[in-house]
């Protein structure tokens, strides 16, 4: 292994070597040129499939077009090539909160939490992502190129989450989907205090409930109106109820974050009543219910590794993923969302100290690439190195999980948007 | 004072007494660790070496074959496994902290020691992870929080059972510690807090004026009862860290409160080492140049409050080159004490010396706590602290599998329940059970 072996780039033309120039002036101009990339890698790890040595994946006008072993690949003239020991998909994190939780931790840009009410699944997480923020390059600079990120845990029904790349001038450049999921908190992250409603597990589930069955109702309603169009019961639209309703038919998941045992056992039984489609988010004690999971066939975005132990979380273990993904239950990794400091963390690292716990290192790749994805339900764009996905990928001078290895490189849709050495 | 001090000496005496005779022939044995590559911190790496233990303390540390074993000496093989020094954060917050209040903002006569609970599950998470010294401070929201404590992490098979069983005493019998000062925003709040930088630093000075009297009073008073100032707790603190007695152990993260904190350290005297120090690579050369140490943080990612914003996995390295004597800390809660290791090897990453990262957690973390002597280095005649690991202390893979404190075996990972601490999982975030001798006679003697 190479220590400290810069983004190495060989091109078919000399000029082109003054690339750290050309780079960075195609990212500024990222949104309207799209050059035609080949990342060569002594591993590629594409995640679909044995890793491939001494690999080559071609990627042009965005998607992947070709991939395989160095000498079966074509690379046309012209094609910018990039080098690395080891290349992977570029990384997913599967819950952060990165773009709506700003860096400087101020109340000007804290736009992931709304307390005025414990319950609004109505706000959507596109009209709050800057997708300038600090952050944003931070993550991507360790190879980062998709988020689920939106409101976070910390009220009963905090808002909605979207996906997006790391990238983009607004936020309509950065979406991939528009609206992912709506956000429950059960425990203490839900409780109000002063008397306010919720100030116990039992009034959050009946309140949750309740909500849920006003949106069944509203959304009957809006049924039996779309069928009868002169109906002059179409009831007024309700955005709550819309959001809400979105989640019963299934275009919208229900992502509850509950860690302790009891709190996951009533997500469980919640999505049984309201046949929702459950994500299971933090899941500390996730490991005393895995014959319950299982048998509800929900996967488990797991708690970071590295979270803090305490209060509700004071049972995490170190070996939950493994736990999860030996018992064959879905399970992908997160940064999670943090209110002090570190303001977010880097899922590889995470996925890196889970592969020091039990994940075998594909096993831990994958719960930041392809089982994060399709988790999602975004793998048919992102997650594996495949023709006709996206140009994503991430570029290592060694074993990407290493502490002492860096990211090099990052791929976004064909560009270069990182070559900063981290 | 004198007979206060004379009586916790002979308590501590009489109590070091009692285990060496209930442990003597345990501890005793000369205990050889044959065949790992021993990481010695001062001198060079040892391919396969041993490592010699007598009582607490290290008799000699060599390649195999160059060290002579005495008679009787158990030999442990070690070999594949890697030994390094006990790791030593300079700044942990565990064991239940509760130092200074929000009465005032300058409150030096507190002791953290005073609130410690020595059955926190935190000591124990910290054993799993390799550490065996810490200093425990108390928090960062006072200009002066309080008298820190420095404390051997002795949960061996005489399991401590108050916070004084963990104490460093120096050769006066009086447990070691610094004091806890801060600057920048996290002490900058309501009054009667400050509001502002120059009002912090005033405030400071103030205090250390005011003690510097009070100690040139007790000096005029020439041991005359009558003449000496009413005994106050907080200026006796502060007089300490004058005298050098007590390290000042300074959280600080901007450039310019740096800067302030070595500006009030020259105007009083006091020996400070600098923590956090989170734009330290912006004025790393006049750090150097002060001579004074850092112990340095390392988060994932910058921000979350404005002084950290330009936090950088460089700093350490960047301190290196620059001269300066660099540790790294947990500040656990903020990181957790069983990921230790990481800080040094991502300052690795960013450009540090393996050296200097090995030096980090164990050597430099010593210094700053005027323990070097004793430990930070496998040294033949220091405490024999240290670990014993699957790898190498730098890899994510590395496991810490055994943990040595004094000679007694603190933690060792093939022990069940001292695994669900370095792992986590059900009650692992608990107290550790308190163990009531006579709870059950008691109360069938009441229920008769």
């Amino acid at each position: 292994m190479i220590a400290h072996r810069p983004l190495c780039r060989t091109a078919t033309r000399p000029w082109i070597c003054a690339l750290q120039c050309v780079v960075a002036a195609a990212a500024l101009f990222s949104s309207s040129v799209q050059a035609q990339i080949a990342v060569r890698g002594k591993t590629v790890y594409t995640m679909a499939g044995d890793p491939v040595e001494d690999g080559v994946v071609v990627v042009e006008d965005g998607k992947i077009v070709a991939i395989g072993a160095a000498p079966q690949i074509n690379v046309p003239d012209g094609y910018e090539v990039l080098e690395a020991e080891v290349v992977t998909p570029g990384l997913i994190d599967a819950h952060s909160a990165v773009g709506l939780t700003g860096i400087l931790n101020y109340d000007h840009d804290q736009d992931q939490l709304e307390r005025s009410q414990a319950m609004q699944p109505e706000l959507r997480a596109v009209d709050a992502y800057n997708p300038h923020e600090e952050l944003i390059d931070w993550v991507r600079s360790f190879g980062v190129t998709t988020m689920h990120t939106g409101h976070a845990p910390g009220e009963l029904i905090s808002g909605q989450t979207f996906v997006v790349k790391t990238t983009g001038n607004t936020v309509e450049d950065a979406t991939v989907v528009e609206a992912m999921a709506v956000a429950v908190s059960l425990g203490p992250l839900a409780e109000k205090e002063g008397g306010k409603s919720p100030g116990t597990r039992g009034k959050m589930m009946s309140m949750l409930r309740a909500e849920l069955i006003r949106a069944q109702e509203y959304a009957a309603k809006q049924a039996a109106a779309t069928e009868d169009e002169e109906s002059e019961t179409t009831p007024a639209r309700d955005l709550r109820l819309e959001a809400l309703s979105r989640v019963l038919d299934g275009e919208l998941k229900l992502m509850i974050t509950a860690n302790r045992a009891q709190d996951i056992a009533s997500a469980l039984r919640l999505a049984h009543e309201f046949n929702v489609t459950l994500w299971l988010d933090g899941a500390a004690e996730a490991y005393l219910l895995i014959d319950e999971i299982k048998a509800a066939d929900v996967p488990v975005i797991i708690h970071p590794t590295m979270m803090r132990a305490f209060g509700e979380r004071e049972n995490l273990s170190y070996e939950t993923a493994a736990t999860l993904v030996h018992a064959g239950i879905p399970v992908a990794l997160q940064s999670g969302y943090e209110a002090y400091v570190p303001k977010t963390r880097v899922v590889l690292f995470e996925a890196g100290v889970a592969a020091g716990h039990g994940l075998s290192f594909d096993e831990a790749l994958a719960t930041i690439t392809i089982d994060a994805a399709k988790i999602l339900g975004i793998d048919q764009r992102v997650g594996s190195l495949e023709i006709g996905k996206d140009g994503d990928l991430a570029l290592y001078d060694g074993d990407p999980f290493e502490y002492t290895s860096h990211c090099v490189g990052v791929v976004i849709d064909g560009e270069v948007v990182s070559d900063v050495v981290r | 004072m004198r007979r206060q001090l004379f009586w916790t000496a002979a308590i501590v005496a009489a109590i070091g007494t009692w285990v060496r005779v209930a442990t003597a022939d345990a501890a005793d044995q000369p205990r050889a660790f044959v065949g790992a590559r021993i990481i010695p911190i001062e001198g060079e790496e040892i391919p396969e070496g041993v490592l010699l233990v007598e009582g607490k303390r290290i008799a000699a540390v060599g390649p195999v074959g160059d060290v002579e074993l005495p008679e009787g000496t158990e030999e442990v093989d070690v070999s594949g496994r890697v030994i390094m020094p006990g790791l030593i954060c300079t700044h942990s917050h565990i064991g239940g902290i509760g130092g200074a209040d929000g009465s005032g903002p300058i409150q030096p006569g507190v002791r953290i020691y005073d609130s410690l609970n020595v059955h926190d599950s935190g000591f124990k998470r910290a054993v799993a992870g390799g550490l065996t010294t810490l200093n425990i401070m108390p928090g960062s929201g006072h200009l002066i929080s309080g008298q820190t404590i420095y404390v051997k992490l002795r949960f061996g098979e005489t399991l401590p059972r108050r916070i004084d069983d963990l104490f460093i005493f120096d050769e006066d019998g009086r447990p070691t510690g610094g004091l806890k000062m801060a600057n920048g925003t996290n002490s900058m709040r309501d009054p009667p807090f400050p509001g502002t930088r120059g009002k912090s630093a005033f405030l400071v000075r103030e205090q250390y004026i005011k003690a510097r009297e009070y100690q040139a009073k007790i000096t005029r008073a020439a041991g005359d009862g009558s003449k000496l100032p009413p005994r106050d707790l907080h200026l006796e603190a502060l007089v300490e860290a004058m005298q050098g007695r007590r390290i000042v152990h300074h959280h600080t993260h901007r450039h310019d409160d740096i800067m302030t904190v070595i500006r009030l350290s020259r105007e009083f005297g006091f020996r400070v080492v600098l923590h956090h120090v989170s734009e330290g690579w912006k004025v790393a050369d006049e750090i150097a140049a002060a001579g004074v140490p850092c112990s340095v943080i390392v988060i994932d990612s910058p921000g979350g409050k404005l002084e950290a914003l330009n936090m950088q996995l460089e700093t350490g390295g960047v301190l290196e080159r620059a001269g300066a004597r660099v540790a790294f800390h947990t500040d656990d809660w903020i990181t957790d004490s069983r990921v230790f290791l990481r800080s040094p090897a991502l300052a690795m990453r960013a450009g540090m010396s393996r050296q200097a990262g090995l030096e980090s957690v164990t050597l430099a973390g010593a210094e700053m706590l005027d323990l070097q002597d004793r430990i930070g280095s496998l040294a033949a005649g220091k405490d024999a602290d240290f670990v014993i690991l699957s790898g190498d202390p730098f890899s994510v893979y590395t496991q810490v599998l055994e943990t040595w404190v004094e000679g007694q075996r603190v933690f060792d990972r093939s022990d069940p329940q001292d695994r669900l601490y370095a792992e986590g999982g059900y009650g692992a975030g608990h107290d550790q059970e308190p163990y009531l001798c006579c709870y059950d006679e008691s109360q069938q003697e009441a229920a008769q």
